[in-house]
């Protein structure tokens, strides 16, 4: 018989891994620790030997409902006013290994929530549910810094993943998560020198490396997919040839699919939109995942339902 | 069979050793061994060699064909080409040949049944940024085992469709009846296993159409049929190794790509089927497959909202990574404009353009509408990079005289590049209407304008 040879690449990098969330035995209150990242080899290759952590899901709890969209909330109901009941309901019905809270009301343009207010969410999240939590501040750079501040010394001993830093705005963020040993985003703007850079800068500063995942930016589905689709394969291909400054794990936040126009529309012709609306994200995060997502955070149960039962396969069930 | 399979890329000394030798400069190059090097380096053609030996060219043109092959299925406009790809990964080239759909229907479903299924394919179409996105081929499925049952349905579908159509039935007779059939239609017949293999082999040679090799137990078994058929006379060979899971289905096929286009085994560079299904679980395997290789994917059945993320997901992947999908930069009259009709800009990438193009449709309201040249970056992208400065639209404005077109002396720009607003005023003389960030805004503000 003829023999197909199996095209095992000899990948000299190896990418590194994170934890987030703490246990009692490292001090924190965690249920279970969330470890990402640590392939050897392209997405989803087992004869490549890559796949050592499962990729692991986020579900999006924001503190207040202002760019909200209708049509997600329905599978929430009123949960989504209180983000303690919104994150237990991520967690006890859908199953996700973390909570990704957004404080988006800290925004000095809106509501403007004191920093103070914000950590007590996070205090609250955090003794609700038993699992690790990625927190985000509003995108303003002034107000970020002191919102993350406060809420890195509430979290001090959970290990949060904080989100994020950027080229021009990185000292407060990651200044916050040095102190209390929190994970930290490293955002970069679709493009892989970026996405070194930043890296890079936060080493320099004195970020450890274990401590960093990269927010490459991820487009969504008919809105700049493909570019991401590459430039996550490349940042890839390029830490497994050896690029130390782009050996760590990668967050996707897919809830950007929302935002595509399509994905929410009433219209007839194009189908049922709470469907179309659910695989627009799954799709979203399905393309994250081919290309090298380690973590992604996500809107949608029925999509977050989708993604899991694809990795469920794709790491060898049936 | 043996390993004489694996065929490396010859390099330049390897070639040389083929040739003959003579240095007699008939190739327009000095020596042979110079002609070896531009033949390695594909600057040369072969035949340019008087004196090469019959055994050398097809040594060496085995080795030169292209590393997945082109296969043909329909005819005319709707046709459809799979295969030759050459690269593992968007980004280090592009993907040519999207991922063909198929919507299968059973030969045991009522005559009722077939049309609507027949309808239902071809509804499963949406224009999308000036592309038409849909359904490609429609297969035919031997479920009743009945070959006139068969070779009927076959007949009155093709008559019913322009799209390209596949054949499923592992039974040589059934095949030869439907396919004789349709046969000008060059349907792709689905097709040879381990049992059938010859008898199949025979139809498709005989009705020169495309055939699936399905042999699911391993890539090795595949391989052997593969060549099996191949020595029958078939030359357009597509591949099914019946993916059980997802891991199954990435992985054969990047396996089989990577050791095709690499040139590590040339046994399997042909198109990959892949038998869907119904159901979520078949969209999940359409989705990795639009991503890892799949080059035909056949759904028993598929709803609009799931097919329209598929099908963009498949636009989006085989976009060219170094051209946007862009449309012409010029001034579009937009629902029959006059002197009087607002002018606005926006940018030549599609989405951008289609996206503003649809809202302004749906407010019915006529208006000029100026796509600058931004080589196809959307209206944010295009600012960030300066491909999109005051300076460039004024320029844009003179050239096509758009303050002809529209006189009321004032122009609305997307709201996220207010920031240009004073100098595109001065620089034009127009008064500077800052719209919506959104330009689903734009309806409500051209009805105030009215
Ligand atoms: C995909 C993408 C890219 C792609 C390019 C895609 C393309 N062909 O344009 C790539 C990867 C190449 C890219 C590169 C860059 N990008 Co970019 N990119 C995006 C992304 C993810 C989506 C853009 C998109 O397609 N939007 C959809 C289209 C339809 O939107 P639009 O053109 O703006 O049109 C809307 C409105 O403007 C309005 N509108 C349009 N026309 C009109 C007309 C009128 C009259 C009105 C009223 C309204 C209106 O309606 C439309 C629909 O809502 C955005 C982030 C995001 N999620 O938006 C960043 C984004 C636009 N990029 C950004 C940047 C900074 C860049 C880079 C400079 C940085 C880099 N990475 O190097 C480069 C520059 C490119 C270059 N040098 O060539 C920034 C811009 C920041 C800023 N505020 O200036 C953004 C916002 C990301 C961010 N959050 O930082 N990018
Ligand atoms: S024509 Fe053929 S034989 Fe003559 S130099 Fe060229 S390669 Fe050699």
């Amino acid at each position: 018989m003829v023999e197909v040879p199996i095209p095992k690449e000899k990948w000299t990098g190896k990418i590194g891994t994170t934890i987030i969330g703490a246990t009692a035995e490292d001090g924190g209150t965690r249920g279970k620790k969330v470890v990402i990242g640590g392939e050897t080899g392209m997405p989803f290759l087992s004869f490549e030997g890559s796949i050592v952590n499962r990729p692991a899901i986020a579900g999006e709890v924001i503190d207040t409902l202002r760019d909200y969209p209708l049509l997600a909330r329905k599978a929430f109901g009123d949960a989504v006013e209180d983000p303690v009941q919104w994150s237990k309901a991520w967690v006890e019905k859908y199953g996700v290994d973390l909570i990704c809270l957004k404080l988006q009301s800290t925004n000095p343009e809106e509501e403007n929530k004191s920093p103070q207010e914000a950590a007590e969410t996070v205090r609250k999240v955090l003794a609700a549910v038993p699992v690790p939590l990625v927190v985000y501040g509003c995108g303003h750079e002034e107000k970020d810094a002191k919102t993350m501040e406060a809420v890195s010394n509430i979290g001090a001993k959970e290990r949060l993943l904080l989100g994020h830093a950027e080229e021009s705005a990185y000292k407060s963020i990651a200044a916050a998560s040095m102190a209390n040993n929190h994970a930290l985003i490293a955002f970069s703007n679709l493009d892989i020198n970026l996405a070194k850079q930043i890296n890079i800068l936060l080493t320099d500063f004195g970020v450890k490396k274990e401590n960093i995942v990269a927010d490459p930016l991820m487009a969504s589905l008919g809105m700049g997919l493909e570019y991401s689709y590459s430039v996550n394969e490349r940042i890839r291909l390029a830490a497994l040839m050896g690029d130390s400054m782009l050996q760590v794990p990668m967050v996707c936040d897919t809830t950007i699919a929302w935002k595509a126009r399509e994905a929410t529309e009433e219209n007839d012709k194009l189908g049922d939109v709470d469907v179309r609306a659910a695989w627009w994200e799954a799709t979203t995060a399905l393309a994250a995942l081919v290309s090298g997502a380690d973590m992604l955070i996500m809107r949608s149960p029925k999509a977050v339902e989708i993604v899991k039962k694809a990795l469920h396969e794709l790491l060898g069930g049936d | 069979m043996s390993c004489s399979e694996v065929i490396e890329v010859p390099t330049a000394m390897e070639i040389f050793k083929l040739l003959p030798k003579k240095n007699c400069g008939e190739c327009k190059f000095p020596t042979c061994l110079a002609f070896a090097m531009q033949l390695a380096n594909q600057k040369a053609k072969l035949e340019d060699c008087p004196y090469v030996s019959d055994q050398a060219k097809a040594t060496l043109a085995a080795s030169a064909a292209p590393p997945i092959r082109l296969v043909k299925i329909g005819t005319g406009s709707n046709a459809i080409e799979v295969g030759d790809e050459t690269e593992l990964y968007r980004h280090e080239k592009k993907f040519f040949h999207p991922t063909a759909y198929a919507l299968i229907i059973s030969d045991s479903s009522s005559d009722d049944e077939i049309k609507a299924k027949v309808e239902k394919a071809h509804s499963l179409r949406f224009e999308r940024v000036g592309q038409l996105l849909k359904m490609d081929m429609i297969g035919i499925k031997n479920d009743s085992g009945n070959a006139e049952r068969f070779a009927a349905v076959a007949e009155k579908v093709s008559k019913m469709t322009d799209l390209p159509m596949i054949l499923v039935s592992d039974k040589p007779d059934a095949m030869k009846l439907a396919a004789s059939k349709i046969a000008a239609k060059v349907p792709l017949l689905h097709g040879a296993n381990l049992s059938n293999a010859e008898a199949m082999a025979a139809v498709a040679k005989e009705t020169k159409c495309p055939l699936v090799v399905y042999e699911d137990t391993s890539l090795n078994q595949l391989a052997d049929l593969v060549a099996k058929v191949k020595t029958a006379g078939v030359e357009d060979i597509v591949l099914d190794f019946g993916a059980k899971t997802l891991k199954d289905l990435i992985e054969k096929s990047t396996i089989i790509r990577k050791i095709s286009v690499k040139k590590i085994f040339r046994g399997l560079g042909y198109p990959i089927f892949v038998y869907a299904g119904e159901g979520e679980r078949a969209i999940l395997r359409g989705l990795i497959s639009t991503m890892k290789y799949g080059s035909i994917v056949a759904f028993d059945d598929i709803d609009p909202a799931t097919a329209l993320p598929l099908y963009v997901l498949r636009q989006n992947i085989y976009t060219d990574p170094q051209v946007p999908i862009q449309v012409k930069p010029d001034l579009y009259a937009i629902n029959n404009p006059n002197e009087k009709s607002p002018l606005l800009f926006t940018t030549n990438f599609s989405l951008t353009y289609f996206t503003v193009v649809g809202d302004i449709e749906k407010s019915k309201i006529p208006v000029w509408l100026q796509v600058i040249d931004t080589e196809g970056l959307s209206v944010m992208t295009a600012f960030a990079a300066g491909k999109l400065t005051p300076e460039m639209v004024a320029k844009a404005l003179e050239a096509s005289g758009a303050k002809n077109k529209s006189k009321r002396g004032e122009i609305i720009i997307p709201g996220m590049v207010a920031r240009m607003s004073s100098k595109l005023q001065e620089l034009t003389g127009l008064k500077v209407i800052v719209g919506p960030k959104e330009s689903s805004g734009l309806p409500k503000l051209l009805k105030s304008l009215e």
